[in-house]
């Protein structure tokens, strides 16, 4: 029976009103009364030494108010990043400048490097084009491994070469994993590319800056996953603005995917303009300005080996990754490849012995940060494809093989350093096979073969580690931030809530799923609950959201602040109901005495609260307001198992994805069919990376798929209907609700099955192809066949 | 995008007369190619002549010797819904770009563009069609004269594309995955007098047509007249999407689709 309201129920999200009926207040929809705008002139060449910049013209242009160039940043602090990784000698990473406006030298094209101020957009954008910029271009600096190479041109002219970090994972297990591999059975090897994205949110981003002279408040409307990160940031370490003087507003975001996480350039820029030139200074990014600014994903080169024994059982892995990190160190970008990628390496296996080895490189593109799944992708990715090739060189069924080697006991301590508390990796995979129809492929293999088509069907199994926790460990691994959560939940006088929050929501519902815990917990209606987010004015200090994180973290404080709620309305029921606080009971919106029929209603105690005529006032202050931060034990570990059924052309080389099936354990679910959604958007962007996107540059660091002209994104005809089940659920033991996150799975657990499923295909075929690159188009598809 | 005036004259010699009053006038069909370029401050014309007011130059009719006309400020949309005189040209017609697309371009903006890879040269260049303009008639093999060329003057407008109706035609096309234009598209028809192959997508010299299928086709008209038939990928447009070589093997299995589609 499905639930009406509260846990556990497919409530329509409330959101979807305002943002399909054109009612949304996005961060381009704020216009400040006198509001300037910017136009950023951004370098067209990848690589070169500033000579000049004359901006005389410019300045002398229409509606011009100021124009900007690096000199006016001297003296301010650069963007920051908020994470230092150590490299395998005990060294700190290389962290070079990365400043607001170009200083010296340009690195990738888009690096902003003068800014116009003007009365209309149109105005900057006339101006801009009259700045002279004289830039003597030196080599580009494109691919990681000729990057590496001794005598290599230089990104960064201080730092010792365009290495960024040498990591190895975990270091004092390298000479047993060498003597593993010495002594396996079988060894199976792959080299891969994980290829770059750009996460492409539908929404660009903007940026309003405001400076109030009266009060010299600051303020900032942006689009942005975490508001609080921005203002801690911006203001301690680029702006030197304090937090008291500083206000970040994240209103409604149009997806995110990682790429809203990060603190950019421009947004320190409009809150800096809106204080020099005493005028709101707003910027609104164009889609090509997306392309070659906004962080992009993955871009890892990897070699990784399999070991095994005379059984088939995994003895060892060990990898080697390239990972881009772009011309600069965006905000998180060193612990994408490291702690959020090294760490799940053992995936949904028993491998006694792993070693991660990941090289970070500098090179003259746009830096490279999280994008939707963001580390964990890149390690399911290498670590499902080599299983799968494993099993054809063994010629064992690739199910078996990974049946094989699952890990069924709980609590699991991986060699990689996490502890999995969940999963039952069997009962996902039998429901995949269930859902899947495996026993039906074989009918439906030689019906497209009559068609002339090939058919390939891929498995594979996924990890995950969501909620990135505790922290005071992740400050060991070097992350400049807490990753707690929090929530207050202020109960008004007549009943309703306002659950302030930490998280964002972008997309994902919280303002739905959030009320309906809290509901859920009181016994009242979902609409009694209001959920507010966004606002660093209105919101008490969070972390904002990514990684999965929120319902796991955010939704844990929440609880607590909600419990403490329940504790304080009881004792005022007690006194009420001039009973024992022990005896009251909470249930369905009203707190009786045990084992009588006495009872109080939510709205009288919440009443009581405000108005505190007949109130304990002695023991208990009046009203009802409470404060939670919550810090997770662990990561939570959702997992799953998925299969893609394809078809290819073997004249074209065309992929079709024919099915695709998704068997997820989040732990305990809030809302089903968010959770669906969910899962449906991940495998979307995750069969886009598998066989359409692919963010490209030519030699000279030019990007060539910098429009939808060329950067193919997934559209609804790409695409086959999922078929998705949550019905495995392993909850999660440290975390009140027992939930664990679905926000990234379909992105992380869908390439390789894509991936897997043409290979299959292709041998089918008699043809020995035993990989080709992402994304699997046409041409890549046929060449391999034909190649 | 830079300023400029906007005009919309309502018959061809005052189209004509607008753009002969200033070298910086642009003539703008359904825009579909010329408002991104604007918007992307590629081009400043001073003056925009819209033809999409120019009833003459609206709407599908048959000719008095059969053939199909088409307006030169017709929509795709249009020609989708009424060409059924020439299905062929009705379906390449219903597939080209997205409807938005297909309701704002128009027949003589894309062949007055000649985009490497717009479906419609295929169509006119495979049907032999004759480009009408507001001075002459231009047949289509005279027409098309590499990419982004064309036989038109400054200034000219094209007013009519007459299509003769062929016994059998198709066309099919393998799109790029991003754009969705052709990566290659292949028109084949076949008239009284033989068959005609002409492919958009593949060439550096844009559309052209493919000979030697058209010589095994008049004689053989069927997929099989093209086996052991291929192209070389030396001139072929060679990019992120496919190499040359790529792109040449697709114009021979298209043509062999288009074939067996039409046959």
């Amino acid at each position: 029976m499905p639930k009406d309201g509260g846990i556990g129920a497919s409530s329509k999200r409330r959101e979807d009103v305002r943002f399909l009926t054109g009612a949304g207040n996005y961060t381009d929809d704020i216009n400040i009364r006198g509001q300037a705008y910017v136009h950023f002139l951004r370098s067209d060449i990848a690589h070169g030494t500033i000579k000049s910049i004359d901006t005389a013209a410019a300045a002398r242009m229409p509606g011009v108010v100021r124009v900007f160039t690096g000199a006016d940043f001297e003296g301010v602090g650069g963007m920051p990043c908020g994470w230092q990784v150590t490299d395998r000698h005990g060294q700190p990473m290389q962290e070079p400048a990365h400043p607001i406006l170009a200083q010296g030298k340009v690195r990738h094209v888009g690096e902003p490097v003068a800014a116009v101020v003007a009365d209309t957009a149109e105005q900057a954008r006339d101006a801009a084009e009259a700045i002279v910029l004289d830039i003597d271009e030196l080599p580009a600096v494109v691919d990681m491994k000729a990057a590496l190479e001794s005598g290599a041109t230089k990104v960064h002219d201080d730092l010792n070469d365009n290495l960024c970090y040498d990591w190895g994972f975990v270091e004092e297990n390298k000479d047993a994993v060498n003597k593993a591999f010495e002594d396996a059975a079988h060894v199976t090897s792959l080299e891969l590319v994980n290829n770059r994205l750009v996460a492409n949110p539908m929404e660009p981003r903007v940026a309003v800056g405001d400076y109030a002279k009266g009060t010299d408040d600051s303020t900032l409307y942006t689009t942005s996953q975490n508001p609080h990160v921005i203002r801690l940031l911006m203001g301690a370490f680029v702006l030197g603005i304090p937090e008291h003087k500083l206000r970040v507003v994240a209103p409604d975001v149009g997806g995110g995917f990682g790429t809203k996480i990060f603190h950019y350039q421009e947004e320190a820029f409009c809150t800096f303009a809106a204080k020099a030139c005493n005028r709101p200074v707003k910027w609104t990014s164009s889609r090509t300005e997306a392309f070659i600014s906004d962080a992009h994903g993955r871009d890892h080169v990897t070699k990784i080996e399999l070991a095994l024994d005379a059984d088939n059982n995994f003895t060892a892995i060990r990898t080697e990754t390239h990972a881009n990190m772009g011309a600069y160190l965006s905000t998180f970008a060193p612990s994408i490849p490291t702690w959020l990628h090294g760490t799940l390496m053992a995936g949904n296996y028993k491998t006694p012995l792993i070693y991660v080895n990941v090289k970070a490189v500098f090179t003259n593109t746009v830096p490279v940060d999280a994008y939707r799944g963001a580390g964990r992708p890149e390690a399911t990715f290498q670590l499902e494809r080599v299983v799968d090739k494993a099993a054809r060189e063994l010629g064992v069924d690739p199910i078996a093989l990974r049946r094989q080697n699952f890990i069924t006991e709980f609590p699991y301590a991986t060699p990689v350093a996490v502890e999995y508390d969940t999963g039952d990796y069997h009962g996902t995979m039998d429901k995949l096979e269930e859902m899947g129809d495996f026993a039906g492929f074989a009918a439906r293999r030689s019906e497209s073969e009559k068609n002339g088509k090939l058919r390939g069907l891929g498995v594979n199994c996924y990890i995950e580690a969501c909620g990135i926790a505790p922290s005071n460990l992740v400050g060991q691994l070097g992350a400049r931030a807490g990753l707690y959560e929090s929530a207050t939940v202020r109960v008004n006088a007549t009943g309703g809530l306002v659950v302030m929050t930490g998280s964002h929501s972008h997309g994902q519902g919280h303002e739905t799923s959030f009320a309906q815990v809290v509901a859920e917990m009181i016994g009242i209606d979902e609409n009694m609950v209001e959920i507010v987010h966004g606002d660093t004015a209105n919101t008490p200090m969070g972390m904002g959201t990514y990684g999965s994180r929120s319902i796991a973290v955010g939704g844990s404080a929440m609880v607590r602040a909600t419990e403490k709620i329940i504790n304080k309305a009881k004792k005022i029921a007690s006194h009420l109901l001039e009973a024992s606080e022990a005896d009251i009971e909470l249930k369905d919106g009203a707190f009786s005495v045990a084992g009588t029929d006495k009872s109080v209603a939510w709205g009288d105690v919440t009443l009581a609260a405000y108005v505190p005529h007949n109130y304990p006032l002695e023991d208990i202050e009046p009203g009802l307001e409470e404060t939670a931060f919550y810090d997770p034990a662990n990561f939570t570990y959702p997992s799953g198992a998925y299969a893609c059924e394809v078809e290819v052309d073997p004249d074209t080389g065309k992929v079709t994805i024919e099915r695709f099936a998704a068997a997820d354990d989040f732990g305990n679910i809030i809302n089903p069919m968010i959770v669906t959604g969910q899962v449906h958007g991940g495998i979307a962007q995750g069969i886009g990376q598998a066989l359409l996107e692919n963010c490209a540059y030519d030699e000279n660091g030019q990007l060539l798929s910098a429009s939808y002209m060329d950067y193919a994104m997934p559209r609804a005809d790409d695409l086959p209907m999922f078929a998705v089940d949550h019905s495995s659920q392993t909850p999660c033991t440290h975390n009140p609700l027992g939930v664990k996150g679905c926000g990234e799975a379909g992105a992380i657990g869908s390439p390789p099955a894509v991936v897997n499923a043409v290979v299959d295909a292709l041998q089918s075929a008699g043809t020995d192809v035993t990989h080709i690159d992402m994304p699997l188009s046409p041409d890549r598809v046929w060449e391999a066949m034909n190649g | 995008m830079y300023n400029f005036d906007v005009v919309k004259p309502t018959r061809i010699a005052d189209a004509v007369k607008e753009l002969s009053d200033s070298t910086e006038s642009q003539p703008l069909g359904g825009g579909q190619t010329l408002i991104p370029t604007l918007k992307q401050r590629l081009a400043s014309p001073d003056k925009l002549v819209s033809l999409s007011a120019i009833d003459e130059m609206r709407g599908v009719c048959t000719g008095e010797d059969g053939s199909i006309c088409v307006g030169g400020a017709t929509n795709h949309a249009t020609v989708a819904a009424e060409a059924g005189g020439y299905p062929a040209l009705a379906a390449t017609a219903a597939h080209i770009g997205d409807p938005a697309v297909r309701n704002r371009g128009t027949i003589g903006g894309s062949l007055a563009n000649n985009d490497p890879s717009a479906c419609y040269p295929a169509a006119a260049l495979g049907s032999g069609a004759t480009i009408k303009t507001n001075a002459r008639e231009i047949a289509a093999d005279d027409y098309f004269q590499g990419m982004f060329a064309t036989a038109l003057d400054e200034g000219e407008i094209i007013t009519e594309v007459r299509f003769p109706v062929p016994d059998k035609a198709n066309y099919q096309k393998f799109v790029q995955p991003a754009s969705r234009f052709a990566l290659v598209g292949v028109f084949v028809a076949k008239y009284a007098d033989g068959v005609r192959v002409a492919i958009t997508g593949a060439s550096n010299d844009g559309v052209f047509r493919w000979t030697e299928a058209e010589a095994a086709l008049s004689s053989n008209f069927s997929a099989d007249a093209i086996v052991g038939l291929s192209l070389s990928g030396d001139n072929m447009i060679s990019d992120l999407h496919g190499t040359g070589d790529y792109r040449a093997h697709l114009c021979a299995v298209m043509t062999k689709r288009a074939v067996t589609a039409a046959a």
